[in-house]
């Protein structure tokens, strides 16, 4: 199950920064193979799937295996993201988690409804941000086979430096 | 916040009964004790979550929180199913999971494109499928919030 070489990448769509920085020292914490990536809304989110505007480039750009969604962004909020990646063929074999400070029951049936892998509400203290991320790591990088298949993890200079963007 | 305390229904659609029992034991191995309900087919788990035939009695068949769907299954197979459930409006909120012996690239592919929750691919041995159902629980019971519509 926990074959080597492989990577991930990650893709966190988030408009506070500070969650945002939250997320990424807790995945920083664990010594899985994976490079984050984030954009701050909706907009970005679309924009950045399919390599547009100052996302051009698909390999600072790449495909996301896994996308980790905050529900309420400005310019264009994650439901409506949500439904539009569900909505595109091209798009939508890609697993879209929710990460919302929302526990309504409203958003969490619509964010399934839509076709959501999962929703999480997040976590306030970082100690329990690393358990969260422990088990999605666990839970998605071991257990799950992900659509798109393995990659290799050449060309990364020793795993080391995760790449942001946004 | 990490609840514990809600009982969670998984449906498991498998038609091989020696797959059942392992899926069985290994959801008892895991420690979290919820409910597991099992049918045969996709012709069985659409009656069941459709309430006919023999899965009338909501007591007996409660809706489930969660289904993991084999894909190679008699009458009415995994891939049928899940596209039945996740074209029907009053079915689809519900996330499915296939389990399977398939590795196959287009099977996955495809799962996620009809609307698959996530794809897990049946490890060989018992101590694997144990440690794939921890996971698994760990993610949709421990951390996760599930759409419960039997909890109105």
């Amino acid at each position: 199950m926990n074959e080597q070489n492989k990577f991930f990448n990650i893709l966190i769509a988030e408009d506070d920064s500070d969650d945002t920085v939250l997320v990424q020292s807790a995945f920083q914490e664990f010594d899985s193979a994976y490079n984050l990536f984030s954009v701050q809304d909706g907009v970005e989110l679309l924009e950045y799937l399919r390599n547009q505007q100052r996302y051009l480039d698909s390999t600072s750009a790449p495909r996301p295996d896994l996308i980790l969604l905050d529900l309420n962004m400005p310019r264009m909020d994650g439901r409506q993201a949500l439904a539009e990646i569900k909505a595109d063929p091209y798009l939508r074999s890609i697993p879209v988690v929710v990460l919302s400070n929302s526990d309504l029951r409203e958003d969490i049936l619509r964010t399934y409804d839509l076709g959501g892998a999962g929703f999480i509400v997040k976590p306030q203290t970082f100690e329990d941000m690393l358990e969260v991320v422990k088990v999605i790591n666990q839970y998605w990088f071991e257990v799950v086979q992900l659509a798109g298949g393995v990659r290799l993890k050449n060309g990364k200079s020793n795993g080391s430096v995760p790449i942001f963007t946004g | 916040m990490f609840n514990n305390a809600k009982p969670v229904t998984f449906l498991i659609a498998e038609d091989d009964p020696d797959d059942r029992l392992l899926i069985h034991e290994a959801f008892q191995e895991s420690l979290v004790s919820n409910s597991i309900y099992f049918v045969h087919d996709g012709v069985e788990l659409l009656d069941y979550l459709r309430r006919q035939n023999k899965f009338a009695d909501p007591a007996v068949s409660p809706t489930p929180d969660l289904i993991l769907l084999d894909l190679n299954m008699p009458r009415k197979d995994g891939r049928e199913a899940l596209a039945e459930i996740k074209s029907d409006p009053q079915l689809r909120y519900i996330p499915v999971v296939v389990l399977t012996t398939s590795k196959a690239e287009e099977d996955i592919m495809r799962s996620y494109d009809i609307g698959a929750a996530s794809y897990i691919t049946k490890p060989v041995t018992f101590d694997g499928l144990v440690e794939a159902i921890r996971g698994f629980k760990q993610y949709w019971v421990q951390i996760v919030c599930l759409p419960a519509m039997d909890a109105t």
